[in-house]
């Protein structure tokens, strides 16, 4: 582990200027994704600013119906809160679905946003990884990737640049996803909005970049605007075993029905892609269309057309397709119930 | 002398307890935590064959705080150890992860840091780890592991398999499992002139002993390891492995106490894992479910620098009895880390093949799989030919059987839903041998005092603080207060390890023959001192012994998502004497939560290209959590086998594992109509 710094600054903007300062320093929130990659050599940041406390760490109303999340809201009280167990049943569920209790006690909004992927050759300095050691290839795309992505990769080959076919790990993101939540951002320039679609990032030809926010870019707060049919929303996680485990597939999904046709849904799979991956073609599919098992099947298919496996992580396709069709049926069931 | 209520059979709770949950039972490396330690952090390779052909530390012994690098270059000579002991003794790389220097620093924290600036370039070729029954370098090991035979064939196997009217040949496949005890392995070590001192976690100083005096050329006088307290080894802590001769060296260089953890990924490079297995079993049976053949035939994996040679189908050499009987073993030796032992080794993978096997046999005949078992139900030991000591399975499977409800199953396969679940049960039996091995123990008597019973034991988690205080003090016939004991200490009177699941059945009556010394004999102001002994006997070689069990599970799979659920298990054992009801039932309780795991989560995946174990943490090497281990019911029958030990014990520790996976799979295709042949059933597997 390098030797590193730990500053706290009064504010946010103290915090911002701070990190402006330190071309290789990095936001500490929980710690719980970061400190493990300090320990493992995988983050090697020499100056960390604590903003756990900084931000705020309330959920509060927006006028929409819609709720604020401060950056600083632990997952576990995000998870609890009645209003959006209430509002956004699927959100607490992804919460819920994640890590462990005392992880989420200790993590926060902000950090799992911006947790890394699991690749575990991301994780393992040994190993050539162009996320981590740009230009060093990609072990996984050969080597353990069972639980890697299928939409959206950039396989070129294990030793081209652009190689890298992680997933995102986060629960929570996928959520937000399918909610169309905006992130609100403190930068040096000033604040900004930006809306989830576009927070999380494919690969394309620079793996090692997550996320479209700059260099010490603050999360303040995640707005989540008001979707009075989310009540009847739902999180499918689909694991290895029955807690604490990364999802291999999951299901974010909320629908409207007007008596058997679907008015709107909302649909993003986990587990799938480098980013929260919103299930469009899904979507435009079911818009209008019957609520049935076939229309169902068939608009998942149509979204998993897409697929590009790997040979260890087939499995993905068929099992996202038939998540998919069950959860809707789920929400279908208990919006007619 | 007062009479005093049994000790042995009460269900004491574990004395070591209150200490380890208040943080007042030492670890290892909670030892020595005053002295000016230096730490050490090992750099390891990251090709899995080749050879170093430059080294150059000079990056890392410039980084303050830094004292030493030792490279192959310059470390310590070693004496004659076995090779895969031989750490930098030479330039040879034989598998990824292999240490290839270590940095030696104040602080834990700049010697991580260090590693990576030790410079290494490699001369590498294409690692060469893929298992496979069609390898043309497969050999027969001269023997198996514990003294096993290799193979053993009795009649003509293929002519019976043949001519029997009802068949099946099956191929199972389990994969690399790596012991993750909750304890990372920890070793700290301090030269005192030429007395070497060490506080060590392992399953018995002893067993380190011979290895670490003649690597560093001194003798037992000149060695002391203490290891009082253990958490967890499931085999892993049994043997000397190159961590602990790194510390030494490290504390030699420098003269200073030094202090070496493993990291948990390290665990799963330098101290072994349970080879993976291909087993091909083929059944032959007469209609009526009368076994006429069993063929096993069993390829693993050893490595280059050891050999390693599971004991993988000892156990159907006793477990049904058949005219025709043949079992076999082939191993590939490939550029992996040495494999060791891993609770039940040999019997756990073993019996997940063989029962599975009796499972598709009891299908294809249209039979109850209790019943198959029960029809098959040899009088002798059918290999060997010498009558049981004792051997109380079909009272396993039948009271298993009744707590369990299996009356009245239906035994078609996929069948059952209940909602979305498919719902189905399976049985499996198990069995663990029954050994004992050479210990002794002393007691010291002083009138008016607690007697103090010394011996070189070790409690890895099991519960032998406890268990051995209750032996001592029955055979004392004084109650438990009145026993002082001391384990684990390499000054202590010699005793085995822990591991075989001998513990009790080779400490205990070490214990007992002290104490029957003292009895009658009255004790002078000045106190008496008794050894006591206790060995294997004749008996190995005229009775076949062993434990038996039969487990019953029930399983659900997701037939969306392929998600495997256990919602409850069945466990019935005949182990001999129960020593202690709360401790034993933790022992079966671990081991069926490992078999569980075992069915459903453990695989630690080699990457083919680079040679390394890809998901070298806890995070991605799964094992069972919490939520998914169900009820576990437990029971045992009522045995007593003293043909082994005046306790009538037989051992606890790994016969829980045993079988317990195949029940689970086999339930699985009574859920499914599906098997899965090859571990772990994970979700993907539904959608092959
Ligand atoms: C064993 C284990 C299992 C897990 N299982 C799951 C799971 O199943 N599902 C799941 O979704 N997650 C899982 N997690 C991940 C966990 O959710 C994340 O570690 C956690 O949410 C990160 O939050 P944190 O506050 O601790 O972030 P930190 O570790 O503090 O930070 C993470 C990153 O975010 C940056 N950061 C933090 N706060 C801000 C901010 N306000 N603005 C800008 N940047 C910021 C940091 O610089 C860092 O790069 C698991 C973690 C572990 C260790
Ligand atoms: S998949 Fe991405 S993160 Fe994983 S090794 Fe390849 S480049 Fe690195």
């Amino acid at each position: 582990m390098r030797e590193f710094r730990y500053e706290k600054a009064a504010d946010p903007a103290g915090a911002v200027a701070l990190l402006a300062g330190a071309p290789e320093g990095a936001y500490l929130g929980g710690g719980t994704n970061l400190v493990d990659l300090m320990r493992l050599g995988v983050a090697t940041p020499d100056v960390l600013v604590d903003v756990r406390t900084l931000t705020s760490d309330l959920v509060e109303e927006l006028p929409d119906g819609g709720l604020r999340i401060g950056a600083a809201v632990p997952n576990a009280d995000l998870a609890a809160d009645l209003r959006v167990r209430q509002r956004f049943p699927l959100l607490a569920q992804a919460l819920l679905a994640g890590a462990s209790g005392q992880l989420r006690n200790r993590a926060t909004t902000g950090g799992n946003l911006l947790q890394r992927t699991r690749c575990t050759y991301f994780t393992d300095v040994t190993q050539p990884c162009n996320k981590r050691a740009p230009g060093s290839g990609c072990g996984a795309v050969t080597g353990l990737h069972r639980n890697h992505a299928v939409l959206g990769a950039t396989d070129e080959g294990p030793g081209s640049p652009h190689t890298c076919v992680a997933t995102h790990p986060s629960d929570l993101a996928v959520a937000l996803r399918a909610l169309d939540a905006e992130v609100r951002v403190l930068g040096p320039g000033g604040e900004r909005t930006v809306p989830m679609a576009d927070l999380h990032r494919l690969p394309g030809e620079d793996p090692s970049r997550d996320t479209t926010l700059a260099h010490g870019e603050l999360i303040t707060a995640i707005d989540v605007p008001g979707l009075p049919w989310a009540v009847r929303s739902r999180y499918r996680k689909v694991r290895d075993r029955a807690s604490y485990a990364f999802a291999l597939v999951s299901v974010a999904a909320a629908m409207d029905l007007d008596g058997s046709t679907v008015r709107d849904v909302r649909i993003a799979l986990g587990g799938m892609a480098h980013a929260p991956w919103r299930a469009t073609v899904a979507e435009d599919a079911l818009r209008g269309g019957p609520a049935t098992e076939e229309a169902f099947a068939a608009a998942a298919e149509a979204e998993l057309a897409a697929a590009r496996p790997l040979p260890d992580n087939a499995f993905k396709v068929p099992m996202a397709t038939s998540t998919l069709v069950r959860t809707l049926l789920q929400i279908s069931a208990e919006a007619r119930a | 002398m007062t009479t005093i209520e049994r000790s042995v059979g009460a269900g004491v709770r574990r004395l070591d307890g209150p200490d380890k949950v208040r943080g007042r039972a030492p670890y290892a490396y909670e030892h020595e935590l005053d002295a000016q330690a230096v730490f050490v952090a090992i750099v390891q390779s990251p090709v899995a064959r080749g050879r170093i052909t430059a080294i150059d530390g000079s990056g890392a012994q410039a980084v303050p705080g830094v004292l030493a690098v030792l490279t192959h270059v310059d470390a310590p000579r070693l004496g004659e150890v076995v090779e895969e002991l031989r750490v930098l003794q030479s330039d040879a790389v034989q598998y990824a992860g292999q240490p290839v220097a270590v940095v030696v620093a104040e602080t834990s924290e700049v010697a991580r840091d260090a590693v990576g600036r030790v410079r290494v370039e490699y001369e590498s070729g294409d690692p060469d780890v893929v298992l496979s029954a069609d390898r043309d370098d497969l050999y027969a090991p001269e023997k198996l592991m514990a003294g096993f035979e290799t193979d053993s064939v009795i009649g003509d196997v293929d002519a019976a398999l043949a001519e029997a009217p009802v068949s099946v040949d099956v191929v199972y496949e389990t994969p690399n499992q790596h012991n993750n005890p909750i304890e990372m392995h920890a070793t700290v070590a301090r030269w005192d002139g030429d007395v070497l001192r060490m506080w060590d976690a392992n399953q018995g100083p002893h067993n380190l002993v011979p290895v670490i005096t003649e690597a560093f050329g001194i003798t037992e006088d000149q060695l002391h390891i203490t290891s009082p307290y253990v958490g967890g080894a499931f085999g892993s802590k049994a043997f000397t492995h190159v961590h602990q001769l790194l510390a030494i060296m490290a504390a030699k260089v420098t003269g200073r106490t030094a202090k070496l953890e493993l990291t948990r990924q390290q665990m799963f490079s330098l101290v072994g894992h349970r080879t993976p297995t291909i087993q091909r079993l083929r059944l032959g049976a007469r209609p009526d479910g009368t076994l006429t053949a069993i063929s096993h035939e069993v390829v693993e994996h050893t490595s280059q620098n050891a050999e390693f040679a599971e004991q993988t189908a000892t156990a159907t050499r006793l477990m049904y009895a058949a005219p025709a009987r043949r079992t076999t073993h082939r191993l590939a030796r490939l550029d992996v880390p040495a494999p060791t032992i891993m609770r039940a080794p040999g019997e756990a993978p073993g019996m997940y093949a063989l029962e599975s096997a009796m499972d598709e046999l009891a299908a294809a005949l249209g039979m109850d799989p209790v019943q198959l078992r029960l029809r098959n139900e040899p009088d002798r030991d059918p290999e060997r030919d010498v009558p049981w000591s004792t051997r109380n399975l079909v009272a396993c499977l039948t009271e298993g059987a009744e707590r369990f409800g299996w009356a009245g199953r239906d035994h078609r396969p996929g069948v059952r839903e209940e909602g979305r679940w498919l719902v189905g049960t399976g049985v499996a039996a198990a069995t663990y041998p029954t050994r004992r091995r050479p210990s002794q123990a002393r007691i010291e008597a002083v009138p008016g005092k607690p007697f103090v019973v010394s011996i070189d034991a070790s409690d890895i988690g099991t519960g032998a603080w406890t268990t051995l205080t209750q032996i001592a003090a029955d055979a004392l016939r004084v109650p438990m207060d009145q026993v002082v004991l001391r384990i684990g200490d390499s000054r202590l009177p010699k005793a085995s390890g822990a591991g075989g699941s001998t513990g009790i059945t080779s400490w205990g009556p070490a214990v007992v023959d002290a104490a029957e010394q003292l009895r009658d004999r009255d004790v002078p102001a000045g106190g008496l001192t008794v050894t006591g002994s206790s060995g294997p006997g004749d008996e190995a070689e005229q009775l076949s012994s062993h434990a038996f069990g039969a487990h019953f599970a029930e399983v659900r799979v997701d037939r969306d998502t392929g998600e495997v659920r256990v919602p409850r298990m069945t466990g019935v054992f005949a182990a001999g004497r129960i020593i202690n009801p709360v401790t034993a039932r933790s022992q079966f309780l671990g081991g069926m939560t490992m078999g569980l795991s075992m069915a459903l989560h453990e695989e630690a995946v080699l990457d083919t290209r680079r040679g390394h174990y890809a998901n070298h943490d806890l995070a991605e090497y799964h094992i069972a959590a919490n939520a998914d281990v169900g009820e576990v019911d437990i029971a045992w029958v009522d045995e007593v086998d003293e043909a082994h030990n005046p306790l009538g014990a037989k051992g606890i520790g790994e016969i829980g594992i045993v079988g317990s996976a195949a029940a689970i799979g086999n339930a699985y295709w009574h859920a499914t109509g599906r098997r899965v042949r090859d571990l772990p059933i994970t979700p993907d597997k539904w959608f092959r």
